[in-house]
C-alpha cells in the first residue's frame, strides 16, 4: 500500500478533514487495474507531463498522494498537479500538503503548480487537463447560502480567528450538494469535456448512491458518440448497493 | 503562484473562453517573489512541448523580466554544450544557461499581490498572500 500524505498542519474545523471517500480516491487511482489503464494511456511514446487537476482539493490528500505516486500511478515520474477550492483557506492548506508530499519522495520529480481559489474549473484554460479528479460536494442537503461568501472566505478585518458561523459554512461548502447531492457535480460535468484534453484526458469523479449513479452514467454516455462512464472503485457496500463509487468518464475514438 | 501556472488559466467568465484575447492573463501591479527550488533538467526538457511560449515572452516582458528568446529552445538548448557534440558523442548532462533562466522564470519566479486581468473583458482577479481568486459574483448566487 501507498502511503497518505500528511495532513496534521491542516485545521479540519474549515477545511474538509480526509475520509472515507478521499481514501476511496487514493485506493482507486492506486489501484492495478487502474494504474494499468492510466499507465497505458500516459506512459507511452509521449514525454508531456501530465497535468493532474482536481477541484474542490480541501486538504490536497487526493493530489498530493497523486503528484507523490506519480511513477506508479502514471508512468510518469514528473506530473504537474493544479488544484481550485473555494475556500481560500483549503487553498493554502492543500498547497503544503503537495508540496510536502512530492518533497518528501526523493525520486520525485513532480511539479506543484498552485491551488487557486475558484469556482469549479472555471479559470482553467479548455482542453488542457490529463487527469481529472473531483470529489464533490455530494449530501443531498440544502446549499449553503454564498451571499456570505466574500465575508466568510478569509479572516474577518482585523482578526487573526475565523467565527464558528464562518467555519460551519466553509464545512458545508465542502458537503452540501442541493438536490439528489447533485446540483454542484452536475455544474461540473458541463466543464468536463471542455477543460479535458481531447485526445487523452481522464475524469475520476466519486459519486454516493443518492446521487443515482447509474443515471449519471447514462447521461454521460449521451453527451456525443464516444464518451464512455464506469465505476473503476466502489466501498461501503450496504444492502447490495454501494454507498460511494468512483466513476471513470473518457472518451474513446468513436 | 507561479508563472508556469499562467499557461494554464484563462479568464472564468463562460463569455470570454472563445476570445483569443483571454488568453494568457496579464499580470498588473503585482509583487513577485522569487522563490529558489532545485533545477529540475529531465521536467524541463518534457515540459518544452506544452508551453505557449509566444504568451509566456508576453507575460514575461510585461513583469520587466530578461527577454525570452523569440523561439523556443529545443531539448538540446538546455543541455550545456549539447548542440556542438558530435552524433552519438555522450555529453554530461549539465543545464545550460537558458535551462537555468527557464527554471527561474516558470519555476521560481511567483506572483505574490496584485492583480491578473483579462485581455477581452478587462476584468481584474486578484491575487493575494500568493493565491490568485477567481470567483466571480455571478458565481456566488
Amino acid at each position: 500500500m501507498l502511503p497518505t500524505p500528511s495532513t496534521s498542519h491542516v485545521c479540519f474545523d474549515r477545511v474538509y478533514e480526509p475520509a472515507e471517500d478521499s481514501f476511496l480516491l487514493l485506493d482507486t487511482l492506486s489501484s492495478t487495474s487502474e494504474a494499468a489503464f492510466l499507465l497505458e494511456r500516459f506512459a507511452k511514446a509521449q514525454s508531456a507531463p501530465p497535468l493532474v487537476l482536481e477541484v474542490g482539493v480541501g486538504s490536497g490528500v487526493v493530489l498530493a498522494f497523486a503528484a507523490a505516486n506519480a511513477g506508479r500511478i502514471f508512468g510518469h515520474q514528473d506530473v504537474l498537479t493544479l488544484g481550485t477550492d473555494i475556500n481560500s483557506f483549503a487553498c493554502k492548506a492543500a498547497a503544503q500538503t503537495i508540496r510536502t508530499a512530492i518533497t518528501e519522495h526523493e525520486q520525485n520529480t513532480s511539479i506543484s503548480l498552485d491551488v487557486v481559489n475558484g469556482d469549479l474549473a472555471s479559470c482553467i484554460l479548455p482542453n488542457s487537463v490529463d487527469v481529472f479528479i473531483f470529489n464533490p460536494p455530494y449530501v443531498p442537503a440544502e446549499l449553503p447560502d454564498f451571499a456570505r461568501h466574500g465575508d466568510y472566505n478569509g479572516l474577518p478585518d482585523g482578526q487573526k480567528k475565523t467565527t464558528f458561523e464562518q467555519d460551519s459554512y466553509l464545512l458545508e461548502l465542502s458537503y452540501a450538494g442541493g438536490e439528489d447531492g447533485m446540483v454542484v457535480m452536475n455544474r461540473m460535468l458541463e466543464q468536463i469535456p471542455e477543460i479535458l484534453d481531447a485526445g487523452r484526458g481522464v475524469a475520476y469523479v466519486l459519486l454516493c448512491a443518492q446521487n443515482k449513479p447509474e443515471e449519471v452514467k447514462q447521461r454521460i454516455r449521451e453527451w456525443s458518440p464516444g464518451w464512455r462512464a464506469e465505476t473503476v472503485g466502489s466501498s461501503g457496500k450496504q444492502a447490495g448497493w454501494e454507498k460511494l463509487q468512483v466513476v471513470r468518464i473518457w472518451k474513446e475514438e468513436a | 503562484m507561479k508563472l508556469l501556472t499562467l499557461n494554464f488559466l484563462t479568464c472564468a467568465i463562460k463569455a470570454c473562453k472563445s476570445s483569443p484575447a483571454s488568453f494568457p492573463l496579464h499580470p498588473r501591479d503585482v509583487e513577485l517573489e522569487i522563490v529558489e527550488s532545485d533545477i529540475n533538467l529531465p521536467f524541463l526538457k518534457n515540459i518544452l512541448p506544452r508551453l505557449m511560449w509566444a504568451e509566456l515572452r508576453t507575460i514575461a516582458a510585461e513583469l520587466g523580466l530578461p527577454e525570452l528568446p523569440e523561439t523556443a529552445p529545443t531539448r538540446d538548448h538546455l543541455v550545456e554544450g549539447k548542440e556542438e557534440a558530435k552524433e552519438g558523442e555522450e555529453v554530461d548532462e549539465v543545464p545550460s544557461q537558458t535551462a537555468r533562466d527557464l527554471h527561474r522564470v516558470l519555476l521560481e519566479t511567483t506572483v505574490k499581490e496584485g492583480k491578473l486581468v483579462c485581455g477581452n473583458c478587462a476584468h481584474e482577479y486578484k491575487v493575494m498572500e500568493g493565491v490568485p481568486n477567481f470567483l466571480l459574483p455571478g458565481h456566488l448566487v
